[in-house]
């Protein structure tokens, strides 16, 4: 029997295309950007080359793209860069307690070391911001916002469009780590009006160890590395030619294919969805029930712990995650599951499947024959038995 | 009735036996006890026929444990041991081996129960990751749990052994407990233990005692050496 794997949130496989469009700069064509000889050339128009096409599906201009090493970096060099850029107008960034880690550490660390001061907005039950409550957050001193397009965790997407207004309003730089909303959403960065946004490669089929931020031309921003002066002085290096090409390749592959994916995946979410939620009772849905990546499926299942349904799934060659303590570096429960209201009881259940291009009707209909056992067979050595009003109602 | 092999998932059984590779997050014997965990309670019935209950922990905090003893109280012996288990992997089968420990051989004089370490079922389960150390902790608390609630119900008084936490640090009320807590959640160093506990922060007399106490758990849960799970 295949592997099923539904962790695609966490990475993808390369899609075959790319990596064949990627193999003859590592061999043939390897040169280096930078150097001033006929394979440096090749090389230096082979990224100028890449970096135009994924301008072309960004709707922005060649040189407001910057490539980096991963999407943790693209944030680093987002926020770190515009903070101490306008550190002496202000010191107050404003971001939201769902983000991922990369923006709460990087957050964090300029709180601690630097300074500044953060304010993590609450969201509501479905992970969704206040809009109002982001307004009025936004100080005298505010000199960013960062708020994720749409959450790796529970997939909810935020209003980005209108959380870009008020930041033009108010004449605040924002940001949006859209890693996971490349594959799927609009990321004409014109069009949802965002200032810097943060992609990258291993959540849409191309290579680990390659993302990029798009800055807006004008937006004040310097580097945080320093050395040869690549990447317009902001992100010195250099250049990973064949992760580029492949990135490149497969930013238009899902952003071409994203209407079609997005209505063929959502359909099998639901169905995963309504499966659980129909044979396993004492479940709870986290996330919003619409406004939510078509791959996304996070459910708390009551009464037992994620690493352990997780264990039984994986022996069946089902592959998911879990925001349970059990797997966290940190020994602490999702973050995310927290910050939507639920109390610990439900994190330490919660799992998530996401679905990605090889996903058909068949695994979906596998993952609903055995998991019910899996969950009752945990339940049966369980001596916890929460209702799920219980969890709700001590949710806030 | 010791003897009992309740196996969870058939399927999953067949696989267990038949795929012997170390390519699972566990060792083998964790693995096995976790697909087929041994001498769990499955009847709510059954719970009349015991002399001691013990429930430590709590689903909020990830792990909770049951448990419920049966005494010869003649010999002085645990013949009977069942459980249920709230937890992830090594936290099922770490109770698991648990009950196999006490009631194997015709059963574990109440002594010698009480004597067991959290690095003895580690032992047995062949292996455990440092960072789930809790996980065994839990299972030999319930044990003691159980065993209190008996002497408890027997009058035995003075048998009974109370994990009373003492506080080590005055200023900010950390005892103990909250030293082994740290300790098990990866503090090797008094540095890392302040870090994580603040302990001696502002009531400096304590620091030397709370020293001993970082000594001590890490030779408890980590053997004599550097705090490495061998």
């Amino acid at each position: 029997m295949n592997d099923i794997y539904l962790d695609y949130a966490a990475t993808t496989y390369i899609d075959p295309v790319v990596k064949k469009s990627m193999e003859r700069y590592f061999t043939k064509d390897f040169g280096n950007p930078g150097s001033f000889n006929s394979y440096g050339l090749i090389a230096k128009k082979t990224v100028d080359d890449a970096r135009e096409r994924i301008a072309g599906i960004l709707n922005a201009d060649a040189n407001e793209i910057v490539f980096t090493g991963s999407g943790t970096e693209s944030i680093n060099l987002a926020i770190k860069g515009v903070a101490r850029v306008l550190r002496e107008k202000g010191k107050h960034i404003i971001t939201q307690k769902t983000e991922h880690h990369a923006v709460l550490e990087t957050c964090r660390y300029l709180e601690k070391e630097e300074g500044f001061e953060a304010t993590y907005l609450d969201v509501d039950k479905y992970g969704m911001i206040d809009l109002n409550e982001l307004e009025s957050s936004i100080r005298k001193d505010t000199v960013l916002i960062s708020i994720m397009y749409a959450n790796n965790e529970i997939g909810t997407i935020q209003l980005i469009k209108e959380i870009a207004n008020i930041a033009k309003k108010h004449g605040v730089i924002l940001h949006t780590d859209a890693c996971q909303a490349a594959g799927f959403l609009d990321i004409d960065v014109k069009n949802i009006g965002v200032d810097l946004m943060t992609l990258n490669g291993s959540k849409i089929y191309a290579p680990k160890g390659i993302g990029l931020l798009y800055v807006k031309k004008g937006t004040p921003i310097k580097a945080i590395m320093h050395g040869g002066g690549q990447e317009f002085g902001l992100r010195p290096g250099t250049e990973n030619v064949p992760s580029i090409v492949g990135f490149a390749r497969a930013l238009e592959l899902v952003q071409k294919n994203k209407d079609k994916e997005s209505k063929r995946l959502g359909k099998l979410r639901n169905m995963l969805i309504r499966g659980i939620m129909e044979k396993i009772p004492k479940t709870i849905l986290n996330g919003h029930p619409t406004m939510r990546l078509p791959n996304n499926v996070n459910v708390s299942i009551l009464n037992i712990e994620g690493e352990a349904l997780l264990l039984h799934l994986n022996e069946e060659g089902i592959c998911i995650s879990t925001g349970s303590a059990c797997t966290s570096n940190s020994l602490e429960p999702s973050h995310v599951i927290l910050a939507i209201g639920l109390p610990y009881e439900a994190a330490h259940g919660s799992i998530r499947f996401t679905l990605g291009k090889k996903t058909n009707k068949k695994d979906i209909e596998r993952v609903l024959e055995v998991m019910p056992g899996f969950v009752d067979s945990l339940r049966m050595i369980s001596p916890v038995h929460l209702e799920v009003n219980e969890i709700l109602n001590e949710a806030k | 009735m010791s003897e009992e092999l309740y196996v969870l998932h058939k399927d999953v059984r067949v696989k267990v036996d038949a795929k012997k590779t170390n390519d699972w997050f566990y060792s083998d014997t964790v693995k096995e006890h976790f697909f087929s965990p041994r001498n769990f309670l499955r009847d709510k019935h059954e719970i009349d026929d015991f002399d001691g209950y013990g429930d430590v922990g709590s689903a909020a905090c990830g792990d909770r444990m049951s448990m419920w003893i049966k005494i010869d109280k003649k010999n002085d012996k645990i013949i009977d041991c069942k459980w249920q288990t709230f937890g992830c992997g090594s936290a099922i089968s770490s109770t698991s081996m648990l009950s196999v420990m006490i009631i194997e051989n015709g059963g574990m004089k109440i002594d010698d129960a009480l004597k067991i370490k959290p690095q003895d079922i580690v032992k047995r389960l062949e292996e455990l990751p440092a960072r789930k150390y809790h996980c065994s902790v839990l299972g030999d608390k319930a044990l003691r749990a159980a065993i209190n609630d008996y002497f408890r119900k027997t009058k035995q008084y003075n048998r009974i052994v109370e994990e009373g936490a003492k506080v080590i640090d005055t200023a900010l009320k950390i005892t103990d407990k909250d030293i082994e807590e740290a300790v098990l959640e990866g503090a090797t160093t008094f540095e890392e233990l302040q870090k994580k506990t603040k302990i001696g922060v502002k009531d400096k007399s304590c620091i030397p005692e709370a020293k001993q106490l970082l000594k001590f758990y890490m030779e408890k849960y980590f053997g004599k050496e550097d705090g490495k799970n061998g």
